[in-house]
């Protein structure tokens, strides 16, 4: 069992205990403690269940990498799970819960499938729960997620805040060890702009544990050094708990600064995400040490090497009391090394080489290790913790020679640099035979905006592994970063050590049964029997392979057992391993919160609400909002206990017999300007826009190049040379910027300027028989009939406010839009109300707006229109010009399908029961289409209950429509019963236009 | 995330100041055009695996419509350009030609 | 072919599962087939089993450059839907979805099709007029669907936030029996049954050339030598100019990156597919626990694979406004993959300007889920030259202005 050493912990401060649960459980450790070594320190052996066969898991890495120490840590709003806990610092009060099991972590009841496991096989569920079918949906598929998921769900609304930093550097460097550094001093007196994050709390890697000596002094006292002399740059910034998540295209980078995880207090941003640009990006991210697969090699005590010597070394904590060490290579002798130092019984170093010799082997030997050679370990003992090995020979197929006592076993198969950030925007990987690993090649590098490499490995990270080369690779990596010449690197003393072995298997004929039992990947239970399974079975891409058993496809995205799973492959395959490849490397590096992603932008900040000059207005008079693209736009102004139907039939009822006000702000008012105004507005509109007169308005639509109507609204000519379009409120930027890249892309010689002034002005719609009386109580305009008639428009003063007036109408009533600086629309809206009173003024939303243009027959853009509708459909021929050549849409029209006489045009629908029609509603016709769907010959575009009729009233597209008034058509609802209407014409109300010309 | 220097306003742009505007140098046919004309303007697309013209606008800065040249496999920029042009600046193709020989881009070679 | 069931995982696991066969059969090229299918998609492997199935024609190959199903069938969301606005569009999909319902036992492979449901969030007005609009539509195409209330959708998602500050959810339209797959089994599936019919998938086998004779199609060349053969199929998503430039047509297709991440593994939280289409996402939850999330397509020609990281920031933005607990996941992948679109963003299943080849392209964002109603009816439409499904998506209707568009009743349109 694991426990804390009474001396020793480079990154511990004894005099500082900290107290946290574990399940409940009051545990403490120390500052400046992972929740993980606090967790080993008292005890705590078992730290969670895997996911598919629920086997009992103890932590096997001390760092980023850790597939099975995940936790749910914090609660209510501060709640968040599958946490590692070998990233998760110690702090005061911080509360941990083990995950994946039922009802407990020490009692599984899921842990009766690794009884099972032997018939639950890689891709055991292709092959079975296919019959009886509805059995999936209903009994296999819920067990199957119950069982699998990690972590319980987050119940609570998020607590913390995010936010995000832009940064612009020459060279981000990723990972703050000795390369990253040596690769900072380099870039940073090279005088280049230097951002260095490092994802742990601390700088220099694992450096001072494996006992490095730099420019003559032991590790620590280097990188404080170099710590401090970056600090004293100006041209540096320094992060820690900040990892480089991401590399993208063009030098983009994103990295995640945790703020608040390791402190009790949680005020503050929580993460940070940084979104970065850099000239150069330097990854020095190291390497990580991979296990070695044999049977039980994923009982609790069985660690990677280096992560015991981290836990001993940094945290002073111990594994077990004998250790025993396996390996294929000289690195893990440094285990042995520490643990022996910290007093700890090492009883055997089991390599798997036939000879190992080298310094690191004599010293071991020295200390009085058994060092056996040539060995493997045929088993591991224990159930929920481990409890002895047994030995068998590397080359045979597992039968034991000696069992050994012992409760931790540290292994190390070898060491795979980090290539996550070399290889996200696409820099390709060469196998180094010699280390048996992956490092990044030199001549396949991501490439920037310019075609050059953008990315430059350094340290472990691209392969160099001994600390001497290390450091000077990775300081010329930072001085080519800068674009400077290197000078001299940091030296450090060089041990030398023998050669690894390549080892995939142990022993390497090890039998089937022992095969099922040596996982490759912990988190998601996947075994060497599995990938075998899947070479056999046909999955002989690393891609099928990886999907097929899932291997690397858990929390840890295999940073473990990637390269032990594909070479588990190859050889089941009989190919090299650089032959099967590795599976693409994705961000993020690691699992970054999506609360960080989304930054600030949440709640009232999520998108940019855009606000009439009017808004506060209506938000103090109960305005009932309606979302109109960014917009937000009173749907009505309910009053006491009205229903929203109420409230939208007193407004209408109220305009039509007396005053109405809306507020038409968020119109889109966009300016054209210039001597070739006219010839652009031609081609612009589909009406003769050039002929319009200054001081007239004029309705006009606008087509996609496609011929689809697109938007529609009044034009007013200013004078000879400007043009005012109103466009829809929704439409208004786009239909700008349609305008603008036709000037600019096609007519570039016109001389045309257009502004989008939709925010400058304020509109109010003054509308119904009193409007004229309100707005000469208001004084300062002449609005009679003979002085501004229908369609017309003037200037001038509304109680001493500058204005523009536009005779127009989108309800059939009479009706002035008044246009006043956005800065003085409250000040006429208010003496607009106030001078209403005694008219019965009422503030009217946006459904009264709808239900009136449909009583007189007015087509809706996204209502009448869709994708495809063109002005021919909606009996709008009348405003496209006949006289001109061209304009934008008109050659698509001419197209064998918008040309047709089949198509379905407008027409009114009036049901003969007065009701509503449903909304959206099908005509049918008889008979079904030969794929057996019903025929059909028009729709439902438009239908309301017309306060002023008091009954439903529809507008509709129908199969030759027109031609068809007073035929009756089945409108079916969607429960199977029918309406019945007839074909109209769509002008409800006033068909003579008798209100609005007064 | 691409970044794409505005010709107009000399801006680094970052992607999100830009909104894309698919290819370039199409020529627009109208009335009179027939059939085939009219879907290979506004249809039939080059879609190259490899340098491609393309149509960016700067709407988030200056406003202004530009292009670009820019491969689709791996995202290198050789140039951009003022809108206001039939076809790419000789000194672009030129370039090109000499770090992608063999390029081909419609009738562009 | 031996049968897959519990029995036969039984009878293995006595001998440690190495009396297995292949999935599938690795054969050499030969040097003629009737039919051959480029693309070992999902599309194109249903199109090929579909041609032995409905119309007896086995001597197929299916050419694949690099690994079958490796393109965009193993990197979707896998949703599948039919609750589509246009006749054709549900036509098509509805057919797919109903054999996504059977083909488990129709393939003797469990691709784990989950008819859990499928929700679109009515955000606003006009969504709410769209959605009942597909309703009707809907009830008249054949395809069960119905507009439920905002209780309704919180009833069946309970971490919703039904009042966002910004888009409130106005209701829903509900489709009972939509729901997902697990992708890689529909590929491995067909792969299985294509090859059980003596057809070929020819895997790593390039194609370099289309050659034609006399406008009709003669063969091919690829990296494993020349073929020949009857009728070719093109089924190639994003690589479909490519393939077109090849035989000398040219397509309305522009090639796009479109994202999708997923979270880390939790415990079942939300037990049906919603999508958000106001604000641009949606969101699932697999067998395996992750929140499988569907982002935004880059508006610029690209083929790499990766996508503008913007679009996420977006896609996350609005599902946590959607689902405000998933603050609190974390992204544990994110991943790119390059889509077809066409001038309507609806597909193309078509025969081409060269006799003997059809295209089976522009899938754009939702093509996984019409996998097997696409290889229905492109394989109709290759033995018999027509198809009341495919004809509707024929290529020439950009020219004759016969838009199926389906935007109309969703922003996003799948």
């Amino acid at each position: 069992m694991s426990t804390r050493l009474a001396t020793g912990g480079r990154l511990i401060d004894r005099g500082a205990r900290v107290e946290f649960t574990f399940n409940g459980k009051r545990l403490s450790g120390y500052a400046g403690d992972t929740l993980a070594s606090a967790m080993l320190g008292a005890g705590q052996t078992l730290m969670g269940r895997s996911f598919k066969y629920h086997r009992p898991r103890g932590v096997v890495a001390s760092g980023a990498e850790e597939p099975n120490a995940l936790m749910g840590i914090g609660t209510d709003g501060h709640f968040e799970p599958n946490q590692r806990a070998t990233t998760q610092e110690l702090f005061p009060g911080l509360t941990a819960r083990s995950q994946n099991h039922w009802p407990s972590l020490e009692f599984d009841v899921g842990g009766i499938n690794k009884h099972l496991s032997r018939f639950l096989p890689a891709g055991f569920y292709y092959k079975m729960f296919i019959h009886p079918r509805p059995f999936w949906k209903h009994v296999y598929e819920p067990f199957i997620r119950q069982s699998a998921g990690l972590g319980a769900a987050p119940r609570d609304r998020d607590a913390d805040t995010y936010e995000h930093y832009y940064a612009h550097v020459d060279v981000l460097i990723a990972g703050g060890g000795i390369a990253g550094l040596a690769a900072a001093l380099a870039a940073g007196r090279a005088g280049a702009k230097v951002l260095l994050v490092e994802q742990a709390g601390h700088w220099g890697g694992r450096a001072p544990v494996d006992g490095a000596v730099i420019d003559g002094k032991p590790a620590e006292a280097w990188i404080k050094d170099a710590v401090q002399t970056l600090e004293d740059m100006d041209n540096v910034d320094l992060r820690l708990r900040c990892m480089a998540a991401g590399v993208y295209d063009h030098g983009y980078a994103l990295c995640y600064e945790r703020l608040t995880d390791h402190l009790a207090d949680k005020a503050g941003p929580r993460h940070r995400l940084w979104r970065v640009r850099a000239g150069r990006i330097v990854t020095a991210t190291g390497a990580i040490e991979r296990p070695l697969s044999f049977a039980g090699n994923d009982i609790p005590g069985v660690m990677l090497a280096s992560a015991v010597r981290d836990y001993v070394v940094n945290w002073a904590v111990s594994p077990g009391d004998r250790t025993v060490v396996v390996t294929n290579n000289d690195d893990a002798y440094r285990t042995a090394i520490a643990l022996k130092k910290a007093g700890l019984e090492v009883p055997a170093v089991i390599d798997a080489r036939a000879a190992p010799e080298g310094p690191l082997v004599e010293e071991v030997k020295s200390l009085g290790v058994k060092v056996l050679s040539g060995k493997a370990i045929a088993k591991v003992k224990g159930r929920k913790f481990v409890t002895g090995v047994a030995i068998a020979a590397q080359a045979g197929e597992g039968a034991v020679l000696e069992e050994i006592a012992c409760d931790a076993v540290a292994v190390s198969g070898g060491w795979s640099p980090v290539v996550h950030l070399w290889s996200h925007c696409g820099g390709k990987l060469t196998w180094d035979e010699a280390q048996a690993a992956f490092r990044p090649n030199p001549d396949k590098g991501p490439t920037g905006a310019d075609g050059a490499v953008f990315v430059i490995p350094a340290g472990a990270a691209n392969g160099e592994m001994a600390t001497s080369s290390v450091l000077s690779d990775a300081h010329a990596a930072g001085a080519k970063a800068a674009g400077a010449d290197a000078g001299d690197a940091p030296t450090a003393e060089v041990t030398a050590e023998g050669p690894i072995a390549p080892v995939w298997m142990m022993p390497q004929g090890a039998k089937p049964e022992l095969r099922a039992k040596a996982w490759l990947d912990y988190q998601n239970d996947v075994k060497v029997s599995d990938v075998q399974l899947a070479a056999r079975e046909g999955f002989e891409s690393v891609e099928h392979a990886k999907r097929y058993t899932t291997l690397g496809m858990a929390t840890d995205q295999g940073k473990l057992s990637n390269i032990n799973g594909l070479a588990t492959l190859a050889h089941a395959l009989g190919e090299d391993i650089p032959q099967v490849g590795t599976t693409t490397f994705r961000p993020p590096y690691t699992p970054i919160s999506m609360g960080s992603i989304a930054g600030e932008a949440r709640g009232a900040l999520f998108q940019p609400l855009r606000r009439s000059p009017l808004h506060g207005w209506h938000e103090a008079n109960g305005a009932d909002f309606e979302p109109v693209g960014h917009w937000r736009r009173p749907y009505t102004f309910k009053r006491g206990d009205e229903s929203r139907e109420q409230s939208v039939a007193r407004e209408i009822n109220n305009t039509r017999q007396g005053l109405g006000l809306l507020d038409a702000s968020t119109l889109g008012k966009i300016i054209v300007k210039g001597p070739d105004a006219g010839r652009f507005m031609d081609m612009l509109y589909t009406n003769m826009m050039s002929t319009l007169a200054p001081g007239k308005c004029r309705y006009g639509l606008m087509c996609s190049e496609n011929g689809f109507l697109m938007d529609d609204g009044v034009v007013a000519r200013l004078d000879e040379d400007t043009f005012l379009c109103h466009t829809t409120s929704g439409g208004a930027d786009r239909v700008h910027a349609h305008m603008e890249e036709w000037l600019q892309t096609e007519w570039w010689d016109w001389k045309v300027y257009t502004a989008n002034l939709t925010e400058q002005y304020a509109q109010i719609a003054v509308v119904g028989p009193k409007a004229r009386k309100v707005l000469e109580k208001l004084g300062g305009m002449d609005l009679s009939a003979e002085t501004l008639p229908f369609m017309g428009w003037a200037t001038g003063t509304l109680a001493g406010i500058p204005a523009r007036v536009f005779r127009i109408s989108f309800s059939g009533e009479l009706s002035f839009e008044v246009a006043v600086a956005a800065g003085q629309g409250l000040a006429l809206w208010e003496a607009l109300m106030e001078a209403g009173q005694e008219f019965g003024v009422m503030p009217y939303g946006t459904e009264a707006l709808h239900v009136m243009r449909a009583e007189k027959g007015f087509i809706m853009i996204g209502d009448e229109t869709e994708g495809t509708v063109i002005p021919q459909d909606l009996g709008l021929s009348w405003a496209i010009s006949k006289k001109k050549d061209d304009y934008i849409g008109k050659r698509g029209q001419e197209r064998e399908f918008l040309a047709s006489p089949d198509r379905w045009k407008l027409v009114g629908l009036q049901t003969l029961d007065g009701s509503v029609l449903p909304e959206g509603a099908y005509a049918v016709a008889e008979g079904t289409n030969a794929n057996g769907q019903r025929n059909t010959q028009g729709r439902v575009t438009s239908t309301y209950h017309s306060p002023t009729l008091d009954r439903g009233i529809a507008m509709g597209l129908v199969k030759d429509g027109p031609d068809r008034m007073g035929e009756v058509l089945t409108f079916p609802r969607v429960d199977g019963t029918g309406v019945e209407a007839r074909i109209v014409s769509p002008v409800f109300f006033d068909p003579e236009g008798e209100k609005q010309n007064v | 995330m691409l970044t794409l220097q505005c010709p107009y306003c000399g801006v680094q742009c970052d992607e999100t100041e830009l909104s894309p505007g698919g290819e370039a140098h199409l020529t627009r046919f109208g009335p009179g055009s027939d059939d085939t004309e009219f879907e290979q303007y506004l249809f039939l697309r080059e879609n190259p695996r490899g340098v491609h013209f393309e149509r960016w606008r700067h709407a988030y800065g200056c406003g202004k419509w530009f292009h670009a040249a820019r491969c689709t496999m791996t995202l290198e920029v050789f140039g951009t350009y003022p809108a206001q042009v039939t076809e790419p600046p000789a000194d672009l193709i030129e370039k090109i030609r000499e770090k992608r020989p063999g390029w081909r881009w419609r009738d562009l070679a | 072919m031996k049968r897959y069931s519990a029995f036969a995982i039984a009878r293995e696991a006595l001998r440690h599962h190495t009396g297995w066969e292949r999935a599938w059969r690795s054969p050499e090229p030969k040097k003629h087939y009737d039919v051959i299918i480029i693309g070992a998609g999902g599309h194109g492997l249903a199109t090929a089993y579909h041609l032995g199935k409905d119309h007896g024609i086995r001597n197929v190959a299916i050419l694949e450059k690099g690994w079958l199903g490796g393109g965009n069938t193993g990197r979707n969301t896998t949703i599948i839907r039919s609750n589509y606005l246009q006749d054709p569009s549900a036509a098509i999909y509805e057919k797919s979805r109903s054999l996504y319902e059977t083909l488990s036992q129709d393939l003797n492979y469990n691709i784990m099709f989950s008819p859990r449901g499928v929700i679109m969030l009515a955000q606003t007005e006009h969504e709410v007029r769209g959605y009942k609009r597909t309703a009707q539509a809907n009830a008249l195409q054949g395809v069960k669907t119905e507009f439920i209330s905002p209780q309704r959708v919180k009833e069946l998602v309970p971490i919703i936030s039904l009042d966002g500050p910004r888009y409130p959810v106005l209701g829903g339209l509900w489709q009972s029996r939509g729901g997902t797959a697990r992708h890689d089994a529909v590929a491995w599936g067909y792969a299985r049954a294509c090859s059980d019919m003596g057809m070929d998938i020819i895997q790593k086998c390039e194609v370099t050339g289309i050659t034609t004779e006399g406008g009709r199609v003669k063969g091919v060349e690829t990296s494993r030598g020349a073929i020949t053969c009857g009728k070719l199929g093109i089924v190639v998503a994003g690589h479909s100019g490519h393939l077109a430039d090849m035989a000398g047509f040219r397509l309305p297709i522009e090639s796009v990156a479109l994202q999708a991440l997923v979270s880390e593994p939790i415990k079942p939280c939300m037990d049906v597919v919603v999508m958000a289409n106001t604000v641009h996402g949606y969101m699932s939850q697999s067998d395996k626990g992750e929140m499988v999330i569907g982002g935004g397509a880059d508006g610029y020609n690209n083929y790499t694979q990766r996508g503008s990281f913007h679009h996420i920031e977006e896609t996350v933005r609005a599902l946590i406004e959607t689902f405000p607990m998933i603050s609190r996941l974390k992204m544990l992948r994110q991943w790119g993959g390059i889509v077809d679109m066409t001038g309507d963003r609806s597909p193309i299943l078509s025969k081409t300007p060269v006799e003997g080849i059809f295209m089976n392209c522009g899938w754009g964002t939702g093509g996984f889920k019409a996998i097997p109603g696409s290889g229905f009816a492109m394989a109709e439409l290759m033995a018999r030259g027509g198809s009341s499904i495919a004809d509707p998506f024929s290529m020439t209707r950009f020219r004759e202005g016969r838009f199926i568009d389906e935007s109309v009743a969703a922003g996003v349109a799948h």
